[in-house]
């Protein structure tokens, strides 16, 4: 029998898509059996109560979590969010229900020996209940009590050799896609500068020092599987500068029905057969493609590096060998003052370690957006506010028209001082013997 | 229970502490086919839905199989993961950035058996454990927020309505009919823990009632002035409030026509929660992308300003993306992102095509980006 009638939770149970409502209470008997005989550290029945809150809120249509308060673990300013729920006394299993967030590991490839240790933690001394993954790509533990919370970084630190993630105003969680591990278009190894630069920064990722949060991700290519152009204060996304490698008997076999363009990813549907020039050549964004004579040509030097003729033949061509990444910067969602997507800062960047030179650019801006940077102000806000030309200042690049879409159509132009010869500082007397008052 | 130490001693935490130590290292749980051709993968294709094969320069292959996950899981859900990588996969499995669960294994006869255990089990409530799919041109996993499961400042819940969609969507997930692949999104406030602003289809929540004032309580729980800095549009001021015992307190008064309901200040200050059973909602976005193929990525448009939350399965919103994906399902091109079919055709056309109502809500007013949404030609459609 639960403890909570959940008329309309039950109702999310039917359906073919796997069902929360489900887990939970199959969560929820697992803790009440208790089979394994755990010693459980929070409420066993804090599954029972987490539904009975939400039918609440079902009820309600209103969340009845209230405002996380100051908890964490020493020496650390993120990785805990404080949860209190607003009805302690319907809900007493919930009442403390803090998230802790786990950095997780590169590409999110996992071993079962490694996830079952995580289960076996947090079955003990959490909910029970976790994210896999966070919006950010944490493994997201979800609820446990202020006493329980440095007991589980003991034991992450200690016997798991895993530390936390990101929360706050500080570095959060940095995240991959898959990258070289299981991808032929990735033109850089993306869970190895992830790795690298998650070690370097450390401090920044635990101990808030910045205006607000900070972002760093890593795309292999421009499809941007972790969308890191468009929620990444800097976004890193592999490129090339050489050619396309061009395999013309393949190209033969996407033209004569032998591979299925696009890898197969259209065959729910009959689209009638391959057609090169309508689905590749005239849907080429800069027209650097032809086909003629059964030959595919390349303008390379013309190719903007869509990936779309690449998605649609995988077989026949392949991502250039000279390769590294794009760094744009300041994307970010909406709050506060509209969504950004992230800006063109660095063309190419070799991407090789130590990353020595990825490592100047970030810190230059931070150098920059932690001066100058108001209280809760991401960095494309900053941008906004003091101009692209200040960031470029404060990294020490020269302008590059691929920073732009197009040039400024105001001529307002602020000068400096030292561009103009003879500076600002001028006789007004001197003028006026030539001009008259 | 008694209280069970971890070795932690709470009278010396600096005794023995480990910190700043970072996550596992990726390499320790690569599967080994993937250790050994890494960097060095020719091609993929897609099988079927679900199923992927990576084929690698060595001649070695890697089939991958896909089933949507949820996000919120269970520690025994995971070790019913665990417990199918054991049986089938030496133990590797890996999530994606939508939520998927992976299992790959090193032969093609590996798959079938992989799948059918896959797709044998079911909860209690008969909906499936792990249904495979989520590939192509289709409909794959919803990343999602946290909603009224664990946030204090969501519109609307983020687990229910994401089940309540992909049952919508369900064939969609198995299938790859559609031109190109539609990638939705929920994010149950605007702070966009989602980013969902750049997503083909986009369910976000959104308040539409000013904060309520706790006025007896506001000083004693907040700073003024930092509550007063966060607001976006300037609608906060400081002021002073007679309560009803007539005494005077220090509080915030809110210009009401100038807020945009963001509920930043609740974010700074406890004492202005916004959450009303009639005022929040569900906002419709479509027409965004990540990716730089053919066209640049974009962002979503709002094109349904209110759905009420209409718990628990919020038949308003869902039918809604359903139709959007039928209409541009059977009118777009191939390779088409929806976003893209939108502008081919124009928004107008959208619109009509969908038999979505345009109202005054979706005409930009927020600042200068405003400007360069309104039409300022005369090449439009009737």
């Amino acid at each position: 029998m639960a403890k909570h009638e959940t008329p309309l939770l039950d109702q999310l149970e039917s359906g073919p898509w796997p069902s929360f409502v489900s887990d939970i209470k199959q969560e929820a008997e697992a803790r009440a059996k208790n089979e394994k005989g755990v010693e459980y550290q929070i409420p066993v029945d804090v599954c029972e109560d987490l539904l009975g809150i939400l039918e609440l809120s079902f009820k309600h249509g209103r969340t009845h979590w209230k405002h996380g308060g100051i908890v964490g673990v020493f020496g650390y300013g993120g990785g805990v969010i404080g949860r209190y729920c607003d009805q302690p006394e319907m809900f007493p299993g919930v009442a403390h229900f803090h998230t802790m967030r786990v950095n997780q590991p590169g590409g999110k490839f996992y071993t079962s020996e490694f996830l079952r240790q995580l289960c076996d933690v947090w079955d003990m001394r959490g909910s029970g209940l976790t994210n896999m993954h966070g919006s950010t790509g944490d493994i997201i533990l979800l609820g446990t009590t202020t006493p329980q919370l440095e007991e589980i970084f003991f034991e992450l630190t200690h016997t798991y050799n895993q530390d936390l993630g990101g929360s706050g105003s500080n570095l959060r969680t940095p995240a991959d896609c898959v990258g070289e591990a299981r991808c032929e278009w990735s033109c850089y190894d993306t869970q190895a500068l992830c790795y690298d630069l998650t070690q370097e920064y450390q401090d920044e990722l635990h101990r808030p020092a910045f205006p607000y949060k900070f972002k760093f991700k890593f795309d292999g290519c421009p499809n941007c599987c972790v969308a890191s152009i468009a929620r990444a204060d800097i976004a890193f996304i592999g490129t090339w500068k050489d050619d396309i490698r061009l395999d013309q008997e393949a190209v033969a076999a996407y033209v004569g029905g032998e591979f299925p363009p696009n890898g197969g990813s259209h065959s729910g549907r009959d689209w009638g057969p391959f057609d090169i020039k309508k689905e590749v050549i005239d849907l080429c964004p800069t027209g650097c493609m032809q086909y003629a004579d059964g030959k595919l040509a390349i303008d390379n030097k013309e190719c903007n590096r869509c990936m779309h003729c690449i998605s649609v033949m995988p077989r026949a061509l392949r991502i250039g060998n000279d390769r590294g990444c794009s760094i744009l910067v300041g994307a970010k969602a909406p709050i506060l003052d509209g969504a950004q997507m992230g800006s063109l800062l660095i063309p190419f960047i070799k991407v090789e370690e130590p990353y020595d030179e990825i490592k100047e650019v970030i810190e230059n801006i931070w150098d920059w957006w932690m001066e100058e940077g108001k209280n809760r102000e991401r960095l494309g806000e900053l941008m906004k506010r003091q101009g692209f030309q200040r960031l470029l200042e404060a990294c020490n690049l020269k302008p590059d028209p691929r920073m732009v879409q197009e040039p400024r159509t105001n001529p307002y132009i602020f000068w400096k001082e030292d561009e103009v010869p003879g500076g600002f500082q001028r006789d007004i007397n001197e003028f006026r013997k030539h001009h008259l008052r | 229970m008694a209280f069970v130490s971890s070795g932690y001693n709470p009278a010396k935490p600096m005794e023995n502490r480990i910190t700043d130590i970072g996550p596992r290292k990726y390499d320790e749980f690569y599967p080994p086919v993937i250790k050994k051709n890494k960097g060095k993968w020719l091609y993929h294709e897609i099988l079927q839905p679900g199923v992927l094969v990576h084929v690698a320069e060595s001649g070695d292959e890697v089939y991958t199989v896909r089933v949507g996950g949820i996000r919120l899981m269970s520690v025994s859900l995971i070790r019913e993961v665990c417990d199918i990588a054991d049986k089938h996969c030496d133990g590797h499995m890996r999530f994606t950035t939508r939520n998927n669960i992976e299992f790959m294994v090193d032969s093609k006869d590996k798959v079938q058996p992989l799948v059918d255990d896959l797709e044998s089990r079911k909860f209690d409530g008969g909906s499936f454990k792990f249904p495979v799919g989520g590939t192509g041109a289709g409909v794959t996993n919803i990343v999602h927020t946290q909603g009224w499961i664990h946030c204090h400042t969501p519109a609307t819940d983020a687990s229910g309505p994401v089940k309540a969609t992909m049952d919508v969507l369900f064939d969609d997930f198995k299938n790859m009919r559609l031109p190109a692949h539609v990638r939705v999104s929920l994010a149950c406030c605007l702070n966009m823990c989602g980013a969902v602003h750049c997503s083909d289809i986009a369910i976000l929540g959104y308040h539409r009632k000013p904060p309520l004032m706790d006025h007896e309580y506001l000083d004693k729980m907040c700073e003024i002035p930092l509550a007063i800095a966060s607001c976006p549009t300037a609608a906060l001021k400081p002021g002073k409030m007679e309560l009803e015992d007539g005494t005077s307190v220090k509080s915030i008064m809110v210009n009401e026509p100038r807020c945009m309901f963001c509920g930043n200040c609740y974010t700074m200050c406890p004492s202005m929660p916004l959450a009303d059973t009639e005022g929040d909602g569900i906002v419709i976005m479509a027409g965004g992308k990540v990716s730089n193929r053919i066209s640049a990525p974009k962002f979503s448009k709002v094109v349904v300003a209110f759905f009420p939350n209409e718990a628990p399965r919020w038949p308003q919103t869902t039918d809604c993306i359903q139709k959007m994906i039928e209409v541009y399902a059977a009118d777009a091109n191939k390779y088409e992102r929806l976003g893209e079919w939108a502008e081919r055709i124009g928004w107008e056309r959208f619109f009509e095509k969908c038999e979505l109502e345009f109202t005054h809500h979706l005409i930009d007013d927020f600042r200068d980006p405003a400007y360069y949404t309104w039409r300022q030609t005369t090449q439009f459609k009737f």
